[in-house]
């Protein structure tokens, strides 16, 4: 059990600077999740908490200890990897009582600890097996295993998940909260899959090119998103984003793009309000979007073309057009549309978003 | 999956294969052949009457006692051996932390070296054993099994340097990355994570090492001058054409003599040494 604190961490290779200025507090207990597209350095920096990578600048202390020159065995961690790193030549029990072996715990601790891990995995009945006799799924156990024996202060998670199919994937994703709830162990994870990330972290880090973008609880990130990167990148599908210009006077500020125009909202108009005359980022969510009732207010609908229909079942997506931009809309299942039907939308305006367009930042 | 036809088969696998076998084979067999044959026979015109030069019908072990009894074959054989093994051994322990090193650890001029080590290789011996001699001579190494266990790597190195790291870069790095948080250091983690999934890899190295030693005539050639001190390529290819005469029987039976322990660890080996050299680990 610790807190892990990162403070001014940099990483730069020879020519890539891959990790920039990040500080973060990971509290006591806590599932943090770190998520970014592919070489957003949130990989570097979990290495950089093990120990397997060298910080360039900045400082990481795992509990009161900065661990900055401390090989990666004496920070009192554990990591499970993507590709298992199980050991092949050893049995599941071996590769489970490696970490506490070298250790040098006494062989009935090791026995205990490997028989208690192994129920709450219920990976019992494979402990004599070799690696390669086991399915990707039972592989993913034996390597949580092997990391919970160990009782450390921090897990690493490096985008454990994804190895596996769809379906064991949600499986597993249950299983690893269950296991942190029960363990109650500082946990860090790295994935690019932003549902598991919002499923998975007590809190959520995103980040883009060695920046950290945000930090905040799941929910707080996909109402509040700080950026358009967050915005764009946390939900799926993604948020809708038009290019508008503000007009109007300050009571009745209006959006206009080309083929919509929306009233602003009064929750926004302080905000917007400097930006008068200039052309902003409007957002819009997908299940912000239905198709306009008798109920919604005039100045919140507009009219659009249906592109795509794609049902999925409980929900359907709709890819309209209204003018040059693309749009997809959440609706309800029951909504008979086809291909180049005119739709009228109505988007809910307690929930829009706006972005800077130079700084992409939040208005 | 597609359906063949059986001429097919025939015409492109099966003749084929027959031929390289019989094509491979048939020196053995010729060298088995002419080392049970009596001298009578040997040494008659190929066109005499009742000749056959593919069999014979009195085999006799003559050779194999004269082998033994009028030549130093038991010391050419132990000779081999003894340089064979030690200079094996020398070459897969500098092999194998040098083939770690250039796959694992990032150092400066890393691929240079690696690339440099790889060139020594591909110096020919036939050049190397003229300023190689001179070393020798200087530390009046000469006429010793030294001369050849010390020289031997110069070219052994290099190749099992090359074949492990090769194979080292087919281990996913994260098994030992995983072993070092779980408690090891770097060289525990090598020792303990890697060397045993290696060991296929390892075995390859050093059966071709040893291949390589055992075959080995040009050094041995230069370096080794009385009699008991030559290992088996020599010796039977010195001691056993006596001016422009050729002692066939003998040639043959210490030739066949000389490639039973190379043949035997192969075969005892191939599993290995086909992964090896393929490189196949999976976690």
């Amino acid at each position: 059990m610790a807190q892990v604190l990162l403070k001014d961490l940099n990483k730069k290779y020879d020519e890539v600077h891959a990790v920039k200025d990040v500080n973060l507090h990971i509290r006591d207990k806590e599932f943090i999740v770190l998520v970014g597209p592919s070489g957003c350095g949130k990989s570097t920096t979990l290495r950089m908490v093990a120990g397997l990578e060298e910080i360039t600048a900045g400082e990481i202390a795992i509990g009161d200890r900065v661990v900055n020159d401390l090989p990666p065995k004496d920070r009192d961690i554990a990591m499970v990897f993507q590709n298992y790193a199980l050991y092949p030549h050893m049995t599941v029990y071996d590769n489970m009582a490696f970490g506490l072996k070298m250790r040098k715990f006494p062989k009935a601790e090791i026995q205990k600890r490997v028989q208690d891990a192994a129920e709450i995995l219920g990976i019992q009945d494979l402990l004599k097996r070799k690696p390669r006799q086991l399915s990707g799924g039972q592989r993913q156990r034996v390597a949580v295993g092997r990391a919970i024996v160990r009782h450390p202060q921090v897990f690493l998670f490096d985008e454990p998940l994804s190895n596996l199919d769809a379906k064991l994937r949600v499986q597993m994703r249950v299983e690893l909260k269950r296991l942190h709830d029960r363990l109650e162990t500082t946990a860090i994870y790295v994935t690019h899959d932003q549902v598991e990330a919002m499923t998975l972290g007590d809190r959520v880090v995103v980040m883009k090119d060695g920046w950290i973008q945000q930090v905040g609880e799941p929910l707080e990130l996909y109402t509040k998103p700080s950026n358009r990167f967050v915005a764009g990148f946390i939900g799926s599908p993604a948020m809708n984003f038009v290019d508008v210009g503000i007009q109007g006077s300050d009571s009745s500020l209006t959006a206009q793009g080309t083929g919509i125009r929306l009233a602003i909202p009064p929750v926004n108009a302080s905000q917007l309000g400097p930006y008068k005359g200039q052309r902003v980022t409007l957002g819009i969510r997908p299940e912000d979007l239905h198709i306009a009732a008798g109920g919604d207010q005039a100045g919140y609908v507009f009219d659009a073309v249906v592109d795509v229909v794609e049902p999925l079942g409980s929900e359907i997506l709709l890819d309209v057009k209204a003018g040059p931009n693309s749009l997809v809309a959440r609706v309800e299942p029951t909504v008979r549309l086809k291909v180049h039907d005119g739709v009228r939308l109505a988007v809910n305006p307690d929930r829009l978003h706006f972005f800077d367009m130079t700084s992409e930042k939040a208005i | 999956m597609v359906i063949e036809r059986p001429w097919k088969r025939w015409v492109y696998f099966y003749i084929p294969l027959t031929l390289f076998v019989i094509g491979t084979l048939f020196p053995f067999y010729w060298m088995l052949i002419t080392a049970i044959r009596p001298d009578a026979e040997l040494y008659r015109s190929w066109r005499a009457v009742n000749n056959a030069p593919f069999w014979t019908l009195h085999p006799t072990l003559e050779h194999f006692r004269d082998l033994f009894e009028k030549t130093t074959f038991p010391h050419w054989l132990w000779n081999t051996f003894f340089i064979a093994v030690i200079s094996t051994g020398i070459s897969l322990f500098c092999g194998l932390l040098a083939g770690y090193a250039l796959a694992r650890l990032k150092f400066p001029m890393a691929g240079a070296l690696g690339t440099s080590i790889f060139v020594t290789y591909l110096v020919p011996p036939t050049l190397l054993f003229i300023p190689l001699a001179d070393i020798i001579r200087n530390f009046q190494l000469g006429n010793t099994p030294w001369a050849l266990i010390l020289t031997y790597p110069t070219f052994l190195i290099p190749f099992c340097t090359w074949l492990l790291m090769g194979y080292f870069k087919t281990i996913p790095k994260e098994l030992e990355e995983c072993a070092r948080i779980d408690g090891a250091t770097r060289f525990g983690a090598m020792v303990r994570i890697i060397f045993p999934i290696a060991v296929p890899g390892i075995l390859s190295a050093g059966i071709f090492a040893f291949t390589l030693s055992w075959n080995e005539f040009i050094y041995a050639l230069v370096f080794l001058s009385s009699p008991e001190r030559k290992t088996v390529p020599v010796g039977v290819v010195s001691e056993m054409i006596r001016g422009d005469i050729y002692f066939w029987g003998q040639l043959m039976a210490g030739a066949l003599l000389g490639s039973i322990p190379v043949a035997l660890v192969y075969s005892f080996f191939v599993e290995y040494y086909v992964t090896g050299l393929t490189g196949s680990v999976k976690g």
